[in-house]
């Protein structure tokens, strides 16, 4: 029964976001606002996984193949599917999952709980709307870059673990590895997954965030749930449309 | 004008609201007093819409608010403006892109224009050079005072304020009430403002009505207050030595 009223409440809550927006430039303003925040400001985060994601798949697939009859180029090649295909897309929104969407969350509930929330409907602003869309849209534009931004730094990190700092296999081997096989389908199935998933990120967390009822507390406990029902989504999701796409 | 007519509003079974009516004037400072708990704050968010009501009806003017559904109650709502018990300033904001925020929204207003109206708002609560400061820069008078300038920025026919003194020295109270009843009489506003601080009920009160239980008890001038002789009222404000002592040297 919870399931099912949250369910309504979260759909209701949508068709208020996806109304009419009051203002076109207002919105437009704050979705290039939040863009910075929720985009440009997960860059460093995401440097830093992707690099060192790409480094441990080479040195540690490079470890396990004991078999001299499989080419070392496979590593690359493993690699670069690796990052395409789970690694980019999933751990980097499950990540994102925890830094945008506790800050949506956190955001959100603190304007419920401090009545800046009942300050815009008083004025006749949508608030559910004027607060949630943007960040909707702003996530679900800027996470794909994101992701392919991710799938570089860790192909790049791949190299730099299993050619530079370890002799795990050559810059040779790496190169013909990355290059062997490539589907382009799995570059679209990467991006769509990441468009979903930013989807569920913001809009699950503003969720939260929406109705909060309390203060600080509550706040905080808004926040957990956001990243922790996100993140199970997440995985979800990436069963059901890794079933529906790719087999 | 704002008419109450028999509103009852309940949470979980729980009726918070009982019919209550009454008739708050234009141009006039009415405030709602009563113990925490007793229902003010309901009854304020109720008329504003938002609390949906269970029975009865909320006029503004002729215009029925509580019949109305969203879109035709954002016309009465740009005509709404609202003082919160924080403030509710937008923590994000500057103090003049917390007071521009409604012309923004609602105006198709030149950027200089409504700098304009931001810095007439400001400099009317007493508001300078604080501009590009933010909220969390500010002392709670002054975030009260500029809640204030961001309720009037759109020259509201109504006024609401919710505990407007609440957590201020008694100095800064007086300020902010003497501010609520110069604004009310100047743009003659229908001005409701819910408190439980006694100094407002003799410094501004054009019409007071007490809320005892979710019941409409007491409604009056804040002069009858001492000529009252109902039992909640009465011991409601006279609760303390000095009011106690106010009421025995009256004449």
């Amino acid at each position: 029964m919870k399931l099912l009223f949250h369910l309504g409440r979260y759909s209701r809550l949508l068709a208020k976001v996806f109304a009419k927006p009051e203002k076109k430039r207002i919105y437009f303003r704050q979705f290039l606002i939040e863009l910075d925040r929720l985009g440009l400001d997960s860059v460093g985060i995401v440097f830093i996984i992707s690099i060192f994601m790409g480094a441990v798949i080479t040195i540690q697939t490079g470890l396990n193949l004991e078999n001299p009859f499989i080419p070392l180029y496979l590593i690359g090649y493993g690699t670069r599917d690796s990052m395409i295909l789970e690694f980019s897309s999933t751990i980097v929104s499950l990540i994102l999952a925890g830094k945008v969407g506790s800050n949506i969350a956190s955001e959100i509930g603190t304007m419920r709980v401090t009545e800046q929330i009942d300050a815009l409907e008083i004025m006749g602003v949508n608030s559910a709307s004027y607060l949630i869309l943007p960040k909707i849209l702003a996530a679900v534009f800027i996470n794909p870059f994101l992701v392919i931004l991710s799938i570089f730094i860790g192909i790049w990190g791949g190299w730099l673990g299993g050619c530079v700092l370890t002799d795990v296999l050559t810059t040779d081997a790496y190169i013909v590895g990355l290059r062997y096989a490539f589907v382009p389908f799995y570059i679209t199935y990467s991006l769509f997954k990441t468009v979903v998933f930013a989807f569920i990120i913001t809009s699950v967390s503003a969720y939260m965030g929406y109705f909060t009822e309390g203060g600080a507390l509550e706040v905080g406990r808004s926040s957990t749930k956001a990243v922790v029902y996100s993140s199970v989504l997440i995985l979800m999701f990436n069963l059901i449309l890794t079933q529906l796409l790719l087999a | 004008m704002i008419e109450v007519r028999n509103i009852y509003k309940s949470f979980d079974e729980v009726e918070v609201l009982k019919d209550i009516s009454v008739v708050f004037e234009q141009g006039k400072t009415n405030l709602i007093i009563g113990q925490s708990g007793s229902g003010k704050t309901v009854l304020l968010k109720s008329i504003v819409g938002l609390h949906e009501i269970d029975q009865g009806e909320i006029l503004y003017g002729d215009r029925n608010f509580s019949a109305m559904n969203f879109r035709a109650r954002k016309v009465i709502r740009q005509e709404i403006g609202m003082v919160f018990q924080g403030g509710a300033l937008f923590d994000s904001a500057t103090v003049e892109e917390n007071v521009m925020y409604p012309l923004d929204m609602f105006t198709d207003q030149s950027t200089e224009e409504k700098l304009e109206r931001a810095n007439f708002c400001l400099k009317r609560v007493n508001i300078e050079n604080a501009n590009d400061k933010y909220p969390s820069e500010l002392s709670g008078g002054m975030r009260k005072r500029v809640a204030i300038a961001r309720a009037i920025s759109l020259n509201p026919k109504y006024l609401f304020c919710d505990e407007p003194n609440s957590g201020l020295d008694p100095k800064t109270s007086i300020l902010i009430d003497n501010l609520i009843k110069e604004i009310t009489e100047e743009f003659q506003t229908t001005t409701i403002v819910n408190t439980h601080d006694m100094n407002s009920v003799m410094e501004i009160g054009d019409k007071v009505v007490f809320i005892y239980k979710g019941v409409k008890c007491w409604e009056g001038s804040s002069q009858d207050i001492f000529d009252s002789d109902n039992r909640e009222l009465n011991s409601f404000v006279f609760a303390s030595k000095l009011t106690k002592k106010i009421k025995n040297i009256q004449p």
